[in-house]
C-alpha cells in the first residue's frame, strides 16, 4: 500500500496559520494501515493543533472527518454538503487523495499534512518498507521475486556494486543490499547460473519519466 | 595498432602501471597540470576520476583532455550515476574524437556520500550495460537506439571490480560477466588484504577469466594511521586488516608515512608474483609526488615505450 | 489505607494502562489538565501481559507530541507500581504535583484566557 509520514508539526502550523476554521480529512485505507492519516491520527493532529493555537491565543476550529477512500469519486462527493463550511481543507490522505479532493472542490485549497513516500509492505508491526515504484515493466520473473529497481539504491540490473558489505547497502547499514537478496534467492532455488545472464537495458518509457500515466478499460466506461 | 598506449603495453606482455589524478574542485587547470607533472614517465596510462564520491569536481572529460595535451594516455572514468544513455553515448563520441581512447565503466558512489545529497541520481543504465554500449558503438557501429554511428569511437574498454565486497562468492563471476559484456581491462579496489586478493585471483583463474582480461591490481599507500582507519571504517567495500594498522602504529609518528610507502611497495611485489595479474593501478590520492619512488622501488622504472 | 494525597489529583480508572491511547493523554490537556501521570503495573507483572509496556511506548510518543505542540512533554510521566503499594501511589501523586507546580499551569489556559 501507499506509505506516508506526517509532515513536521512546524510545517503544518505554518500552512494553517491564516485559517480559523479547518476541515481535517483522513483516509480509511493506506494511510490508516501505515498509521499516518487514519481517524486516530486525525484525532491526534487535531488535538495538537488546538492545543498549540489556543496556547498562542489564536484558537482554531477543527472538524475531524475520515473518508473511506479519497481516490474514488463516490466517497469524495460525499463531502459536498460540508466542504463549503470551512476555510480550508487539511488532508492526511496520500498525494492522490489530496489532489483528487482539490479537483472536486476547486473553490477550496487542500493542504497536505503528510509527505507521501513509497509503495510498500508491512515487514512487521510498525515497520513499513518500500517494494515497488511502478516502473511499468515488471521483471520480477527474472530476478526471482526481488525487484532490483526498488531494493537496489542504484537500481542496478547487473549488481551488486562494489559497496555491498555484509549483505547491507552502502547507503544505509540497515538496508539490505538488493543484489545480495537476489543472489540469496538464486542460491536457494539452485539457479546460480542465471546470475551470468546480462540483463538488457531497461525501458524507462513506461515509468513516470515517459509522462504521466493512465489506465483505461473501455468496456467499463459508462 | 591501438590508439591506446595502455593497450599496447599490456598486449606486449609488459607489466603495466597506471596512475590516477583527481580533478580540482574548481576551474583551475594548473592543479591538474601539477599532479600530472609528478606522474610523467612513471605510468602507462592515467585515470581521471568522475565526480568521485559524488563530490563535484572539474569534469573527467575536460581533465582527461588536459592530461592528453601533456602527453599522457588518459583513462577517462565514467559513472552511471549522473548521466543517461543519451549523454553517455554523446560523451563517448566526444572523448574518442579528441584522442581519449581508454574508458573505465563504473556504477558510481551513491550521491548521499557527496556534497549534493539532495540531487536526483540517474542510473539509467548500469556499469555492465555501459560496457556493452561501448562495445556496440565501437564494434557494431550502432547506437543503443539502433541507428548507425558515423565514425566509430576507438575505445579500450575498462571496468572495476572489488574483490573485498560482498557477496564474495560472486565477485569472480561478476568479472566474468563483465568480460562477456566486452571489458578488456579491469582495475581492482585497493588491496591491503593480500590473502583475500589471492583467494579472489584463484576463483578468477578457475573461471579462466585471467586469460580473457588484463587485471590491474589496485594499490594505495597509507599516509597516516588516521587514513588507514578512515578507509577501514568509513569507506564501503574496503578491507583494511588490523595487522596493517598495527604495523603503522609500531613505528614512530614521523616514520608512519614512510612505512606506508614501504607497505605499498611490498604489496606491489607480492601481487606481481600472483599468476594472472597483468599490472598495477596506483592510487596515491593527493600524494602523487610519491609515485615515482614507488614505481622505482618496485623495479618498474623506466616504463616501456611500445609502438 | 486512608493515606492522603493531594486533592488536585483526579483519577481516571482503566482496566489496564494498555487500554489508554495517545489521544486520551492529549485530550486531558485539551480539557485543562496541567499534568498527567500514568500508573501501570510493575513491568513483568501486567495482568494483561504487555499492556503496561504498550502504555510506556505511548507515553513516550505523547511526550514527543506535547513537546512539538508547545505544551511540554515533562507534564506527562509513566510510573509502575503494584495495586498493593498505597504508600507509593501517594508518594507519586505528591511528586508529580510538585513537578507540575514548578512547570506552572498548562500554557493553553493562558491562551484561552487571553482570547476570551
Amino acid at each position: 500500500m501507499i506509505v506516508a509520514n506526517r509532515k513536521p508539526f512546524e510545517e503544518i502550523v505554518e500552512m494553517v496559520k491564516p485559517y480559523r476554521k479547518v476541515l481535517l480529512l483522513g483516509c480509511n485505507e493506506c494511510v490508516t494501515v501505515c498509521a499516518t492519516g487514519g481517524s486516530k491520527e486525525v484525532a491526534v493532529l487535531a488535538s495538537e493543533l488546538r492545543l498549540y493555537r489556543e496556547k498562542e491565543g489564536q484558537p482554531i476550529e477543527i472538524t475531524e472527518h475520515t473518508l473511506e477512500r479519497n481516490c474514488d469519486p463516490e466517497y469524495v462527493e460525499s463531502l459536498k454538503p460540508m466542504v463549503g463550511n470551512y476555510e480550508v481543507v487539511l488532508s492526511m490522505a496520500c498525494g492522490c487523495g489530496i489532489q483528487f479532493v482539490g479537483e472536486h472542490y476547486r473553490e477550496m485549497r487542500v493542504l497536505p499534512a503528510v509527505n507521501t513516500t513509497f509503495d510498500g509492505v508491512a515487514e512487521e508491526q510498525g515497520v513499513w518498507a518500500e517494494r515497488c515504484l511502478g516502473c511499468g515493466n515488471c521483471i520480477l520473473d527474472k530476478t526471482l521475486g526481488v525487484c532490483p529497481v526498488t531494493r537496489c539504491a542504484k537500481s542496478l540490473f547487473n549488481g551488486p556494486c562494489g559497496g555491498s558489505t555484509g549483505g547491507k547497502c552502502e547507503v544505509n547499514k540497515d538496508t539490505p543490499c538488493g543484489w545480495q537478496l537476489i543472489v540469496d534467492r538464486l542460491k536457494e532455488m539452485n539457479l546460480m547460473e542465471k546470475y551470468m545472464e546480462i540483463q538488457p537495458l531497461k525501458d524507462w518509457s513506461t515509468s513516470h519519466g515517459g509522462g504521466p500515466r493512465k489506465r483505461v478499460r473501455e468496456d467499463l466506461k459508462l | 595498432m591501438s590508439a591506446s598506449n595502455l593497450e599496447r603495453v599490456l598486449k606486449s606482455g609488459s607489466f603495466a602501471v597506471t596512475g590516477e589524478c583527481g580533478p580540482p574542485r574548481g576551474a583551475d587547470v594548473e592543479v591538474i597540470r601539477k599532479k600530472g607533472a609528478h606522474l610523467k614517465g612513471y605510468v602507462d596510462g592515467v585515470n581521471v576520476t568522475d565526480n568521485q564520491t559524488s563530490v563535484v569536481r572539474m569534469s573527467s572529460f575536460a581533465s582527461s583532455l588536459v592530461l592528453k595535451e601533456m602527453g599522457f594516455d588518459p583513462i577517462m572514468q565514467m559513472v552511471c550515476r549522473d548521466r543517461n544513455r543519451i549523454a553517455i553515448q554523446s560523451d563517448v563520441l566526444g572523448a574518442a574524437a579528441l584522442g581519449i581512447n581508454n574508458l573505465l565503466c563504473l556504477s558510481g558512489d551513491h550521491q548521499k556520500f557527496g556534497d549534493h545529497p539532495t540531487a536526483k541520481n540517474v542510473y539509467d543504465i548500469d556499469s555492465m550495460q555501459l560496457i556493452q554500449t561501448l562495445k556496440r558503438l565501437r564494434d557494431e557501429g550502432k547506437f543503443l537506439g539502433g541507428e548507425e554511428v558515423k565514425g566509430r569511437p576507438d575505445m579500450f574498454i575498462g571496468c572495476a571490480e572489488n574483490p573485498f565486497a560482498d557477496p564474495f562468492e560472486i565477485r569472480a563471476m561478476r568479472l566474468a560477466k563483465k568480460v562477456a559484456a566486452g571489458a578488456q581491462f579491469v582495475q581492482t579496489q585497493c588491496i591491503f588484504n593480500v590473502e583475500k586478493f589471492e583467494k579472489w585471483m584463484e576463483m578468477v583463474r578457475d573461471l579462466g577469466v585471467h586469460e580473457k582480461i588484463y587485471i590491474l591490481a589496485g594499490i594505495t599507500p597509507c599516509k597516516s594511521i588516521g587514513m588507514a582507519r578512515y578507509m577501514k571504517t568509513s569507506v564501503p567495500g574496503m578491507d583494511v586488516p588490523d595487522a596493517l594498522i598495527d604495523r603503522l602504529k609500531g613505528v614512530p609518528k614521523e616514520k608512519v608515512s614512510e612505512e606506508g610507502i614501504k607497505i605499498a611497495v611490498e604489496t606491489i611485489q607480492r601481487v606481481r608474483a600472483i599468476k594472472g595479474v597483468a599490472g598495477i593501478h596506483l592510487m596515491a590520492i593527493e600524494w602523487e609526488e610519491r609515485v615515482p619512488e614507488m614505481v622505482q622501488g618496485a623495479g618498474l622504472y623506466p616504463r616501456p615505450q611500445v609502438n | 489505607m486512608r493515606l492522603t494525597y493531594p486533592a488536585n489529583v483526579k483519577i481516571v480508572k482503566v482496566p489496564c494502562t494498555g487500554r489508554m491511547d495517545i489521544i486520551h493523554m492529549l485530550k486531558a490537556f485539551e480539557n485543562g489538565a496541567d499534568g498527567v501521570f500514568v500508573a501501570g503495573c510493575l513491568e513483568g507483572e501486567c495482568h494483561f501481559l504487555r499492556g503496561n509496556l504498550r502504555a510506556k511506548k505511548r507515553v513516550a510518543q505523547a511526550q514527543a507530541l506535547l513537546n512539538e505542540c508547545g505544551v511540554g512533554g515533562d507534564r506527562i510521566a509513566m510510573y509502575n507500581l503494584s495495586s498493593a503499594q498505597g504508600q507509593r501511589f501517594a508518594e507519586i501523586s505528591r511528586e508529580m504535583t510538585e513537578k507540575v507546580r514548578q512547570l506552572g499551569p498548562n500554557p493553553v489556559k493562558k491562551g484561552r484566557a487571553e482570547a476570551a
